[in-house]
């Protein structure tokens, strides 16, 4: 109950902070309209490749993927906010206060899911506004927002534990750099992974960022394979609390360094 | 628990904890390295509740070491520390509840204000909304920040960001605080104001103030009791007073109406009990006392009896500075630069 409290003060803190960045909140929503209009159209024709597996416009199919990719980048900074609060004294009268570390991840977890929802929504709206339409639209959406929560949850938790490990923001620019882009381009975020070579469709089957587009698509589609969908969701949570676990691990280790 | 108990350096037996707020049995604390640093070597040290401490020492001679043990932040690589009678390794949760810790950096959310800082401390000590907010309102009365209170912390002067700092740390009414050189960097104004909170903080005896500190000064004029650490260890503890009478040494400098009395005053002073060595420089005398101002009139009746006129006497208290290097054997300075 107070370990909950905690994590709730803490997302609200993150939150205030935010909306008194308005540069930075319209960042946030800009950023992933420019690259759902931008991929739109530049890649807008792939859809005509044969055996490009998809009934709707370029655009339906590419909503899902923005959002995943949008999640991504958002939440790879998510260890900024420790390194921040190390380099004042932030972190150590937290970590000298009843706040358990991991109400402390729990509560950037928890701020990098609703902005990621926001994310999508404001996504979503644009879409629709292009002239998307979803068959499967209402369980479709619930579907996305829980699918890119948890994507955004577990780079979170990957970059704060790099926060806490390497205590440098410019190793949470190698996690944009060698961790988010080639995730994405492993996937079928904007692209068909039918018609990649073999070895990227290999891959994309281990790569979480793929099970986030695949669920969300999926269930887009309005006659979704129901099993599929759970499972793809399933894979996230499970592979998203193994590496909140690894975060708290890498506080026990800074705890450990000071 | 230690059971191994040393006694107190006051000479009061201590058979508990009862009535000591902290204390330190032999830390020791080794960061990995090449080479290794080893920032405590033994450091003991006990505090009696209610009271100031410092703990005064150069840059690295282990200050902060100290505090980031006590307030559970590191772990000592041997020897047992407590707070209100709680091993700080074995029972963090409840020493945590206990302490508020100021650290060197500033401590608080630049892009909140002074007040959601306050409240959010608050909060995550378990303090209810409205018992929060009024607690706020309270400390930000007291250390005169009610004006910048629903300003970002970002925009606070240095002395209010370290004033809000402390506030912070106080929040939850600790019934101890860590103050890690808390006046570090401030300008000479800014610091008196520090200066005169800390020791408002020590009137009512409710909290126990553990305050490091490179000022010599500061430690003199705030800390009740202080131990000159060194290299990680202790070296001298006492009230800023017993150690410097334990030097011994009031300096009692008089001086002589007439140059042709100085032969004379120089004999009739050195056969004054606790008065000695003597010396003697243009028409001033200047003789080392066991205690100054008892010396005074004895000096004086000396004088005064054998017919030698005198223009005026001044007692010179040893200083911090002495009694660091006296213990220390390098001079505060130097150990500065």
């Amino acid at each position: 109950m107070t370990a909950l409290a905690h994590s709730g003060h803490l997302t609200g803190r993150q939150l205030r902070a935010l909306t008194r960045q308005p540069a930075m909140f319209g960042f946030l929503l800009v950023q992933p309209v420019i690259w759902l209009l931008l991929f739109g159209q530049l890649f807008k024709n792939v859809i005509h490749i044969p055996g490009f597996a998809h009934t709707g416009s370029y655009l339906e199919f590419i909503t899902p993927g923005v959002i995943v990719m949008t999640a991504l980048f958002n939440s790879g900074w998510a260890g900024t906010v420790y390194i921040d609060d190390m380099a004042r004294g932030v972190m150590d009268r937290l970590l000298a206060s009843p706040v358990r570390r991991g109400s402390m991840i729990a509560g950037t977890l928890a701020y990098q899911a609703i902005t990621t929802m926001l994310q999508t929504l404001v996504i979503f709206g644009i879409a629709y506004a292009a002239g998307a339409r979803f068959p499967g639209a209402g369980e479709g959406i619930v579907t996305t927002l829980v699918a890119a929560a948890l994507i955004g949850m577990i780079i979170s938790s990957f970059s704060a534990a790099v926060a806490l490990l390497v205590r440098q923001q410019e190793a949470l620019i190698g996690i944009s750099q060698f961790i988010v882009l080639p995730l994405q381009f492993l996937s079928s975020g904007i692209m068909d992974t039918r018609l990649s070579p073999s070895w990227v469709r290999e891959v994309a089957r281990f790569n979480p960022v793929d099970w986030a587009v695949v669920a969300s698509r999926e269930a887009l589609s309005g006659s979704a394979d129901w099993a599929l969908v759970a499972g793809r969701l399933g894979l996230l949570a499970a592979v998203a609390a193994a590496i909140a676990l690894l975060a708290a691990g890498a506080f026990r280790a800074y705890r450990r360094s000071i | 628990m230690s059971t191994a108990i040393s006694p107190a350096r006051s000479g009061a037996p201590v058979t508990a904890s009862r009535g000591l707020a902290l204390r330190a049995a032999d830390l020791v604390k080794t960061y990995p390295g090449r080479p290794p640093v080893r920032a405590l070597d033994g450091l003991s040290v006990e505090v009696v509740a209610g009271t100031v401490f410092g703990l005064l020492g150069p840059n690295g001679a282990g200050k902060s070491t100290t505090v980031r043990i006590l307030s559970t932040l590191s772990r000592a690589d041997s020897g047992t520390a407590e707070v209100a009678g709680l091993d700080v390794a074995r029972q963090p949760d409840q020493v945590r509840r206990r302490i508020g810790l100021v650290s060197q950096k500033p401590s608080s959310d630049p892009m909140a204000t002074g007040r959601e800082n306050l409240v959010l401390a608050g909060r995550l000590h378990g303090m209810s909304r409205r018992d929060a907010h009024r607690r706020a309102a309270e400390l930000l009365e007291r250390f005169r920040l009610t004006d910048a209170a629903d300003r970002l912390a970002r925009t606070y002067s240095g002395g209010m960001a370290r004033k809000l700092d402390v506030a912070i740390g106080l929040m939850h009414r600790p019934e101890v605080l860590f103050l890690d050189e808390p006046t570090t960097g401030l300008d000479p104004e800014a610091r008196a104001e520090m200066w005169a909170e800390i020791e408002r903080l020590a009137v009512d005896h409710q909290t126990t103030v553990l305050l490091t500190t490179h000022y010599l000064e500061e430690a003199d004029r705030l800390a009740d009791r202080l131990a000159i650490v060194d290299h990680g260890r202790v070296v001298v503890e006492g009230s800023p007073e017993e150690l410097k009478s334990a030097l011994r040494g009031d300096r009692v400098r008089v001086e002589l109406a007439e140059q042709d009395d100085t032969g004379r005053a120089r004999s009739l002073v050195g056969g004054i009990a606790g008065v000695g060595e003597p010396v003697v420089e243009g028409r001033s005398l200047t003789a080392r006392a066991d205690d100054g101002a008892a010396a005074v009139p004895a000096v004086l009746a000396a004088l005064d009896g054998a017919g030698i006129a005198v223009a005026s006497v001044t007692v010179a208290r040893p200083s911090l500075d002495d009694v660091y290097l006296s213990h220390v054997g390098r001079t505060f300075k130097e150990d500065e630069k």
